[in-house]
């Protein structure tokens, strides 16, 4: 009988290591005459544990990690013994970091093996692709109106009010774009999501086909991440093989093709418009808006623009029901959220839990405060956009709005945290930094507002009258707030505002010279 | 046969705008596999590009400069991208870039005369084993000075 090992191949696992962990399993397996079988999985999420390496024992499977590849031969000797040493963690499943989720969307990320369609469908995939192909259009869109559903990219908007625009427009081409561009600071559920489970992806987008009559989607792709690009191109082609892509998917009569556009490392080109743009192969520049893409979207044509997670999630929604999913979140935001906890961080990683959750139990309970082990500063929530909070608001519970009235937002789902060493007037102009760098240039408050910007926080920084560059600073993230074409120049204003509401200390500098 | 019998460069872009049947919304995978194959875009292929997929030479330079991966200068043969967000600014990204560059003797995107390049890049999706760096094609998690070394070395080879 074969031993069966997992070793995750996702990305951020490699980059600590896990080929090389693989590989050394592998020799070691050999020279002891061992029948082993390596499944290369996605991971688990457990970050902070990687590579984590599971063993599929008679009790299930058990987790290791992390994992040098030094240790790999002793590794395997020890599983051959009977699975005790000293990096073992008893039962996957059972580590409470895993346990103590509500894994929807992630259910069979780091289970399975990404790439098998027959371990996807036993595990529940293509489950809610047979049941859309029994349904009107009109009858989809309702249920993923009904599960209540809002976009997952940062927005926040009804995905099923979205499809049904697109499916009543008459026209004869109609695409379904999904947004991989990812280049928010303190997120990396997308990548993973595409990594351990592609499929799922591919069937969500599917579904939105046969939602509203697009015969074609478009992955987009961030460029960074080479590893995902390859594993979803890999996914198109084996569920082609299998019939549930391509033309006359099982026989219904119905085509949806799939294909792969790499980005070109241009963070504005997750906007959905610019995304758009460089989709038709020309610069990521904002569209104005009206029209939507939903009418004039792709090449003019009506089209769901939707993030990677808000597709993979459908799936579940049509298999299990729109009431299922309903169920778990607060007022407003239903289902689950793909929470990622990142930077200065002990236990750093995904947590797929109900909206509801608090800012505190994600950082604390879950993340163990920071790596560093000095104390909590802050954290900016949703990316480099978002507003960073204080201690004082780690009791909020991430909600839609329960986060917006507090002038905060959850954005794609980041967690970015940082200690006591942090400065954050520093950080504010590191936020005009970043908007002067990605800014797609086509309007003024967020071109040449950056600019100023980042130049008179730098003057804060030499302790140039403090009193009145703030005030020029307020003035001018409300032109920018106000004045911007999209939400780049429009909310670089979040992150910089609240390190001022927030932190005034770390303002008020004296000037430079004045010691002397 | 042409008078002038036209450059290896032009060539590849003849052949790579023909495998994406030379189709204006292929521009960007077109310009990824020609920097993949040419290590960056000469300028001189612009016009060709320009021809291949009915463009004008200014659209084809207006995307080639708007996006940060196409470089229009050879750069070094080992990439490193150091990224500077956030998330790895809050695990000492600055220190250690800065740490690297003074050790190689470099600034950011100067290669080394082992041709080594430096570049700032903003999030790799890494970010709960920051920092992050890319090199080459390999992705490093929890990076600092000995592990950026060891992977340039390995790249290097
Ligand atoms: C500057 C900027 C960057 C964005 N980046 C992304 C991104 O990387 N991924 C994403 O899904 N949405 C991103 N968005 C939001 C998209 O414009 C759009 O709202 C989203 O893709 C819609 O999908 P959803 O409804 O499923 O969230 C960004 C928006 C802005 C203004
Ligand atoms: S706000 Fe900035 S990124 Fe958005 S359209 Fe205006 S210039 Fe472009």
């Amino acid at each position: 009988m074969s031993m069966i090992l997992y070793v995750p191949d996702d990305a951020a696992a490699l980059s600590v290591g896990a080929e090389r962990v693989a590989k050394a399993l592998m020799v070691a397996a050999g020279e002891r005459g061992l029948d082993l079988k390596l499944v290369r999985n996605g991971s688990r999420g457990l970050l902070w544990l990687e590579p984590l390496v599971e063993w599929e024992g008679p009790d299930g499977r058990m987790a290791f990690g992390p994992v040098p590849p030094g240790e790999a031969s002793g590794l395997l000797e020890a599983i051959v013994a009977g699975g005790d040493h000293p990096l073992a963690l008893g039962p996957t499943e059972e580590i409470d970091y895993l346990k103590n989720q509500e894994r929807l969307t992630f259910a069979r990320v780091g289970v399975i093996d990404p790439l098998s369609v027959r371990d996807y469908e036993a595990h529940g995939g293509l489950a809610g692709l047979k049941t859309a192909l029994t349904m009107t259009g009109e009858a989809i869109c309702e249920a993923v109106l009904q599960s209540g559903l809002r976009g997952r990219g940062g927005a926040g908007f009804p995905a099923g009010i979205k499809w049904h625009t697109v499916r009543k427009q008459e026209t004869a081409e109609k695409y379904i774009c999904c947004n991989a561009d990812e280049g928010d600071s303190g997120t990396f559920a997308d990548r993973m999501l595409m990594e351990g489970d592609p499929f799922t992806l591919l069937e969500g987008m599917a579904i939105a086909g046969l939602a509203t009559g697009a015969r074609r989607g478009i992955v987009y792709i961030r460029s960074e991440y080479p590893h995902a690009i390859s594993k979803m191109s890999r996914a198109i082609e084996a569920l082609e093989e299998a019939g549930w892509l391509g033309g006359n998917i099982r026989g219904s009569g119905k085509d949806f093709r799939v294909s792969i556009r790499r980005g070109a490392g241009a963070y504005i080109c997750g906007e959905e418009s610019s995304m758009l743009n460089s989709i038709e192969g020309r610069r990521g520049t904002v569209r104005s808006k009206p029209p939507i893409p939903a009418i004039h979207g792709l090449f003019g044509k009506p089209t769901v623009v939707n993030n990677v997670l808000t597709l993979a999630t459908v799936p579940m929604i049509l298999a299990k029901g729109a009431d299922f999913y309903k169920e778990f979140g607060m007022g407003r935001s239903r289902g689950t959220q793909a929470f990622q906890l990142a930077g200065n961080i002990r236990r750093g990683g995904l947590v797929e839990k109900a909206f509801g959750v608090t800012i505190r139990e994600l950082i604390e309970t879950f993340g163990g405060g920071t790596a560093t082990g000095r104390p909590f500063r802050t954290a900016q929530l949703g990316g480099p956009l978002g507003a960073y909070v204080s201690d004082e608001m780690l009791d909020l519970p991430m909600d839609y709005e329960a986060l917006a009235e507090n002038k905060a937002m959850l954005g794609h789902g980041g967690i970015t945290v940082f200690d006591e060493s942090v400065d954050m007037a520093e950080m504010a102009r590191f936020a005009f930094e970043f908007c002067e760098e990605e800014s797609c240039g086509k309007c003024t408050p967020c071109r040449i507002g950056a600019v100023r910007g980042r130049e008179t926080v730098e003057k804060i920084l030499r302790g140039e009258n403090v009193a009145r560059n703030i005030a020029l600073i307020e003035d001018l993230c409300e032109l920018m707030t106000d004045g911007s074409l999209c939400a780049m120049g429009g909310l670089t204003p979040m992150p910089v505002l609240s390190a001022i509401r927030l932190f005034p200390e770390d303002f008020d500098r004296a000037p430079a010279l004045a010691a002397e | 046969m042409p008078a002038t019998a036209e450059r290896p460069e032009i060539l590849e872009v003849r052949a790579l705008c023909a495998e994406y049947g030379n189709q204006a919304p292929m521009l960007l995978e077109i310009l990824h596999d020609l920097q993949d194959k040419l290590g960056y875009i000469p300028e001189m292929c612009v016009p060709a590009l320009a021809e291949c997929v009915n463009l004008s030479k200014a659209e084809v330079h207006g995307v080639v400069s708007f996006y940060y991966d196409f470089r229009t200068r050879p750069g070094g043969r080992v990439t490193v991208k150091i990224c500077q967000a956030e998330a790895c600014r809050s695990m000492g990204a600055e220190a250690l870039t800065e740490e690297i560059l003074s050790r190689y003797g470099v600034t950011l995107r100067e290669a080394t005369a082992a041709g080594v390049t430096f570049e700032p890049v903003y999030c790799l999706g890494n970010c709960a084993l920051a920092p992050a760096a890319m090199v080459g094609s390999e992705l490093l998690g929890r990076a600092d000075g000995p592990s950026l070394d060891a992977a340039i070395l390995e790249a290097g080879r």
